[in-house]
């Protein structure tokens, strides 16, 4: 009974917070209530028994994703209003191409056949969950199974990065830099200079 | 079934180890370093080649099923080895001249050919997926490499939206086959529709068919091609025009024979679209085109299509023929791109096709390679390229499919007008200003070797055959 309430609460917000995202005029409270549809998201997975996946989608999505956007919308001069004019005019073109891709969803969901032994092979095969948790069971199918996938997602993230890098990052001459090892090198010796001033000479 | 067997995959470790050393290298160097890494690249991808064929022979599975060696994936890995190392090598002294040399240029070419060679070593869609957007990604910023041009940084967007969309659409189509079929394991696929397919596999098949087919730039699915590898910096377009058509297009013919053969009857008509239009709008794009890297982007479409042929038929004698095919495209494109990489006037890049003009008289050595290249990609015998069509357009008569071959031999007919007409400009017109003399000896010597193999293929194309044969009789199950 408490799990049900709780699940549709969950459930609620995040719906509504997700129309909140696209509908809100201010950029900034659309990311707000994305970080809230995030939260609520994550509380249905631990209500569903998966725990790691709900502190991923916070650190991850919360921490991450959403300060970048936060960021991205705060830093970058968009006219979002002026993004938005069209909108109301394509509405009835998405509509439209929207009403007959569902159409034809709905024909395949008629056809609905699974192949003949489709739910023996499904997915790998689950540990018993009283025994080890979330994140053991997950590590151990990662670092078996999945070993040569997960490897190759690495490989992946680090092409990405190296690109970013080789795309965006500029050596500037002339910029002053601190360089801490070189302020710490520094001594009287090397910093300051006693001259003798002669009167009425000047230096 | 649960063996890792990382010793299969000891060429792509291999190749994984040595791009994160030499990452590391160029990050510890200065800029100066760059061309010692391009060949430390080349030597790593040869090495990889060398280690290549031990995994041959027998079909076996590493990582649990999700990655495949059989004699297909030894031929195919060969191949984008030899391609990416050659293109590789091309671009040195033109990186040079250009002062673009980075240490990471080689870096991302040798990650993106890993990628490749994952794709052909795919056994899941999973680590299809994967080993793809390693080569996509990869790609995506060595066509915007050269980050000061805009032309090149325009290709690069352009090429990364698209080819996310293609992603994209991929992605959809192995989550509809995955939620139909069960299981993404292609050899757990090959059982689940052996007994009638859903179709919702059908569509997600489909899906993953408008996917490939972005990757190897097959009509309608070709919008990006002319538009990159315009843009592009030349060697970047070498590179795209040769590792990366051959890795997807062995990847498209692992996918459609392998688990999903029990559905020819359905994919071939899709097979056979593409392969038409992709040789009409090959044959009749290319003709207006006056820029010479334009001109070979459509030419590569053209040659999809004909490729294409051979898998519509899907035999092993089909599939024998696209093998070949795709082996002498390599040495073709490779070839012509060594010719455009040495189209220089003063210092200038030249890329129009009216800058050769009377290369016969001022580098005559050069025309006469153009000029082979040329008459094989023509599919003039007795070169190459007319062996090439000849075992896809053979297989395809023996299966019945004669409207199919009847189109492919009029557009080569339409493509012969455009490749003649480059060998008329460079031996029939008068040069305006010369290009430069200052070829360097390496771009010389891979358009001699490239010629050389042509014509060696010309004489004797038994060892290639039956190499190809080989490969392709591994997917069948001989």
């Amino acid at each position: 009974m408490i799990q049900a309430l709780v699940f549709y609460m969950f459930a609620g917000i995040t719906v509504a917070s997700a129309v909140m995202v696209i509908t809100a005029r201010n950029p900034v409270h659309a990311v707000l209530f994305l970080i809230l549809a995030f939260f609520n998201a994550a509380g249905l997975f631990l209500l569903a028994g998966a725990e790691f996946l709900a502190m991923v989608l916070v650190v991850v999505y919360v921490g991450a994703v959403a300060v970048l956007f936060l960021f991205v919308v705060m830093l970058l001069d968009i006219n979002y209003l002026k993004l938005r004019e069209g909108f109301l005019s394509y509405l009835p073109t998405g509509l439209l191409v929207g009403a007959i891709l569902l159409a034809e969803l709905a024909l395949v969901v008629g056809s609905w056949k699974f192949a003949v032994d489709a739910p023996l092979s499904v997915g790998s095969r689950v540990p018993d969950m009283a025994l080890i948790s979330n994140t053991d069971a997950l590590g151990r199918l990662i670092y078996t199974d999945y070993f040569y996938l997960f490897q190759a997602s690495g490989l992946i993230l680090l092409v990405a990065m190296i690109g970013t890098i080789l795309l965006t990052l500029r050596s500037r001459p002339g910029v002053k830099k601190q360089n801490i090892a070189k302020q710490n090198a520094r001594n009287k010796a090397s910093s300051v200079e006693i001259r003798k001033v002669p009167s009425g000479g000047g230096i | 079934m649960s063996d890792l067997n990382p010793a299969l995959a000891v060429p792509e470790i291999f190749m994984a180890l040595s791009a994160l050393a030499l990452l590391l290298l160029g990050a510890f160097r200065k800029q100066e370093a760059a061309q010692g890494i391009t060949v430390l690249a080349i030597i790593t991808m040869v090495l990889a080649a060398l280690l290549v064929p031990a995994g041959g022979g027998m079909r076996s599975l590493a990582f649990v099923g999700m990655f495949v060696v059989d004699s297909f994936a030894v031929y195919s890995k060969l191949l984008v080895l030899l391609a990416s190392a050659l293109t590789l090598a091309m671009s040195m002294n033109w990186m040079r001249k250009e002062n673009l040399e980075r240490s990471e240029f080689p870096v991302l070419v040798l990650l993106a050919t890993l990628g490749m060679m994952m794709m052909i070593s795919a056994n899941n869609l999973i680590s299809l997926y994967l080993g793809l957007e390693l080569q996509s990604l990869s790609l995506y910023v060595l066509a915007a490499y050269h980050r000061e041009n805009s032309r090149a940084t325009e290709a690069g967007l352009k090429y990364f939206v698209l080819g996310s969309l293609a992603s994209g659409l991929m992605l959809y189509g192995s989550s509809l086959i995955y939620g139909f079929a069960g299981t993404t394991g292609f050899d757990g696929l090959a059982h689940a529709v052996t007994s009638g397919a859903p179709v919702g596999v059908l569509i997600g098949l489909v899906f993953v068919l408008a996917g490939l087919a972005f990757k190897i730039s097959a009509v309608p699915f070709h919008m990006w091609t002319p538009d990159v590898y315009e843009g592009a910096p030349t060697p970047v377009t070498a590179f795209f025009a040769v590792g990366p058509k051959i890795a997807a297009f062995s990847l498209l013919v692992r996918v459609m024979v392998g688990p999903f053969a029990e559905m020819t009857q359905q994919w071939t008509q899709v097979i056979v679209l593409l392969s038409i239009a992709s040789m009409v709008v090959g044959a009749f794009g290319a003709i207006a085109q006056d820029n010479i890297k334009r001109l070979m982007a459509y030419s590569s479409i053209g040659h999809v299509g004909y490729a294409l042929i051979g898998l519509a038929v899907g035999n092993q004698s089909g599939i024998r023929g696209v093998l070949v095919y795709l082996a002498i495209y390599l040495f073709m494109n490779v070839g012509t791109f060594a010719v455009i990489l040495a189209m220089r006037q003063k210092g200038r890049l030249m890329e129009g096709i009216n800058d050769l003009a009377g290369l016969s008289k001022t580098h005559p050595m050069m025309a006469a390679a153009l000029a082979i290249f040329m008459f094989s990609m023509a599919g003039v015998p007795p070169m190459a390229g007319f062996w090439g069509k000849l075992y896809v357009f053979m297989s395809a008569i023996e299966q019945g499919l004669i409207t199919l071959s009847v189109i492919g031999v009029l557009t080569s007919v339409v493509s012969a007008y455009y490749y003649l007409r480059i060998i008329k400009i460079m031996y029939f017109d008068e040069p305006v200003e010369a290009l430069d003399r200052d070829t360097s000896p390496g771009l010389g010597l891979i358009m001699a070797v490239n010629a050389l193999l042509i014509l060696v293929f010309t004489i004797m194309p038994a060892p290639l055959v039956s190499f190809a044969g080989s490969a392709a009789s591994a997917l069948f199950g001989g």
